[in-house]
């Protein structure tokens, strides 16, 4: 289970998500986003943005409510919310924007 | 007869939420969750991969299983095949796979112990359905016990009062000995024991977590409500599923509970060692896991030096906590023995709306027209209160004295023969969506019915993973993800708290329309 990217093999798991996140890169994210049928925008790559930032510094992605209230301050009230994020990614902001930005899937009873 | 308009829907409205599925011989057969990788195994004590002399093991530790738990013996031998359980099952409902009748799941089990353990069996195996245990049979558990989510409705109806749960529970036993487990619930383990919850989220997470909620709640009262995380010397230790932290409606759950300590000035805290209350150990059959799991309440409780512990609302941590911690972690004589432990947070806020201590303005939740799922385990695994009967009024008083508009679903998916929400006992992982939709449909038929009768728009829970399942799932049968609510978030919205402002109208809602539920599939084929 692995994606090619520029001549090189990078594993995944049965999900799709990253194994390695060192290996994650933007040409990455648009192979994963292809995969999710998501043509990647500014506002986007603002949310993956975001994920990878928060990550970085907690190791885990944060509550969409924690990414909301984050989105509504740089993007502004009507961007900034939880039916706009789920226009983004429909499957749901929590895994598949997780998963473009090279996140482990979220587990849990969520 | 004059002509009238009436409202009153016509019988032609109603679909049984219990009706028969055609049957479809080998419909689910090949459901085949994600097993769990070698790391996963290995961090819950179970070796990485199948091992090579498997059937010694697994037959050993079914020998294992039958002397240590008399009541698996009992449920393996007593069954008399009367058939009132087969059409008890929400995942056979929705399916139509014969081996989704209850007696036919147990019986994947009941035929290899009767092989290797009865005198007939062992003689005449072919006259008394024994089997001999091969791979084959093996991957039929693996699929068959993991489309049971050990909701234990088929054991309300067994004349018997056989349990299908313990059943599953020994079968998940047996495979995660033999090096077959599920990724699903064993990762979620090895994170409770790596980080402390479910969600593998750290501490530092939580804790800004948190703020960002206090934040929020100064914002919308403009009180300063706090969510207080490892304080020495705290009277309540409250324990809540992780996913109060990150997931919706649940978070508004959690603002709920801290509306209410806050209403009555309780001293409580969180704790980053126990930021868990859910226990997947059970899930999973697994005493050893169950144990480790339980005992980090305990230490939490001592280190902080509490004098109560009141647990969030989450169904199976319940069912773990009221039936079993004081055996897998006690004894609790160091809290104070004039609380009741350990309480729920229902409880702890009804005994509070008895005695007159919180006022509420029910009218803030007139945008819904509400009804209540009963959780399976807090349903017919658990009690509430000092009556019989307490776990399922508890909770509806809660909601009646919060809500003007509360009207119940059908009487036989309510209380102790609810129906699940269909992603319990370990199945709320995306590699068993599709099951999780049909396993739904009875709950969710029964739903649209008192929308058609009284327009009910939502459902609350206590429950962390129905709340979580019938997120995701809803929108399958014409709801939208938001119509699931936490019952504290109904009492979060209505509270009225001394010297807070007035609450702003939340656009989001209000033009919120009961959505018109979409033709519906024949039965076993649901998407």
């Amino acid at each position: 289970m692995a994606y090619e990217l520029d001549g090189q093999t990078i594993e995944h798991d049965e999900e799709g998500y990253l194994t390695d996140l060192t290996q994650w890169s933007e040409g990455m994210a648009d192979i994963l986003a292809k995969d999710e049928g998501i043509e990647m925008t500014d506002e986007h790559w603002e949310v993956v943005n975001f994920l990878r930032e928060y990550y970085d510094e907690y190791q885990i992605a944060p509550a969409i409510r924690v990414l909301v209230k984050a989105l509504k301050k740089t993007m502004g009230k009507e961007k900034g919310s939880n039916k706009y994020l789920y226009t983004l990614f429909p499957y749901g902001p929590a895994k598949q924007a997780c998963k473009i930005a090279g996140l482990p899937k979220p587990t849990g009873c969520i | 007869m004059s002509e009238q308009t009436t409202s009153a829907p016509t019988v032609e409205d109603y679909l049984d939420p219990l009706a028969l599925p055609e049957l479809q011989a080998d419909a689910s057969k090949e459901l085949h969750t994600f097993e769990a990788s070698p790391a996963h195994q290995e961090k819950l004590g179970f070796p990485g991969e199948l091992v090579d002399d498997w059937h010694d093991v697994a037959i050993n530790k079914m020998g294992d299983l039958l002397t240590k738990y008399r009541g698996f013996r009992v449920f393996l031998d007593s069954c008399v095949k009367c058939g009132a359980c087969t059409d008890k099952c929400h995942y056979f409902m929705g399916t139509g796979d014969p081996k989704n009748m209850p007696v036919a799941r147990q019986d994947l089990l009941r035929s290899v112990y009767r092989r290797y353990f009865t005198t007939a069996g062992k003689y005449v195996p072919k006259l008394v359905g024994a089997r001999d245990l091969t791979e084959d049979v093996l991957g039929e558990w693996y699929n068959y016990f993991h489309q049971c989510s050990q909701c234990r409705r088929c054991s309300v109806y067994c004349p018997y009062g056989i349990d299908t749960a313990e059943i599953s529970m020994a079968a998940r036993e047996i495979l995660d000995t033999v090096g077959k487990g599920q990724k699903y619930c064993n990762e979620i383990i090895g994170k409770v024991y790596d980080v402390g919850n479910n969600l593998g989220f750290p501490t530092p997470a939580l804790k800004a977590t948190l703020e960002s909620f206090e934040e929020d709640l100064e914002e919308e009262t403009g009180l300063e409500i706090k969510l207080p995380i490892d304080v020495k010397g705290a009277d309540i230790l409250l324990v809540t599923p992780s996913a109060d932290f990150v997931a919706e409606p649940h978070i508004d759950g959690l603002l709920g509970y801290a509306k209410v300590f806050h209403a009555t000035g309780a001293s409580w805290t969180l704790s980053s060692v126990a930021s868990e209350a859910g226990n997947f150990g059970m899930f999973i059959g697994s005493y050893e896991n169950m144990r480790k799991i339980s005992l980090r309440i305990r230490q939490a409780a001592l280190e902080l030096g509490v004098k109560r512990i009141v647990f969030g609302e989450c169904g199976h941590a319940w069912r773990v906590a009221y039936s079993f911690l004081n055996t897998l972690a006690g004894p609790f004589d160091f809290l104070d023995p004039r609380y009741t432990s350990p309480m729920h947070i229902c409880e702890y806020t009804w005994d509070l709306i008895e005695k007159g201590e919180l006022k509420f303005d029910k009218s803030r939740n007139d945008k819904y027209r509400l009804t209540f799922h009963d959780s399976c385990n807090v349903a017919r695994a658990t009690r509430m209160g000092d009556k019989p009967g307490g776990q399922f009024e508890i909770p509806r008083n809660i909601l009646k004295a919060t809500c003007n508009h509360f009207y119940d679903m059908a009487e036989d998916t309510i209380k102790e023969g609810t129906v699940c929400c269909g992603g319990g006992g370990g199945l709320l992982t995306d590699d068993l969506m599709d099951l999780r939709v049909k396993g739904a449909s009875p709950r969710m038929t029964a739903l649209q019915n008192v929308q058609k009768e009284h327009g009910v728009t939502h459902m609350a829970a206590i429950c962390a993973i129905c709340k979580s399942q019938f997120a995701k799932v809803m929108p399958k049968y014409g709801f939208e993800m938001d119509n699931i609510l936490s019952v504290h978030q109904l009492v979060s919205n209505a509270i009225l708290l001394e010297g807070a402002k007035d609450p702003e109208d939340d656009d989001d809602d209000d033009d919120w329309i009961p959505p018109t539920p979409p033709p519906r599939p024949p039965r076993g084929s649901a998407a």
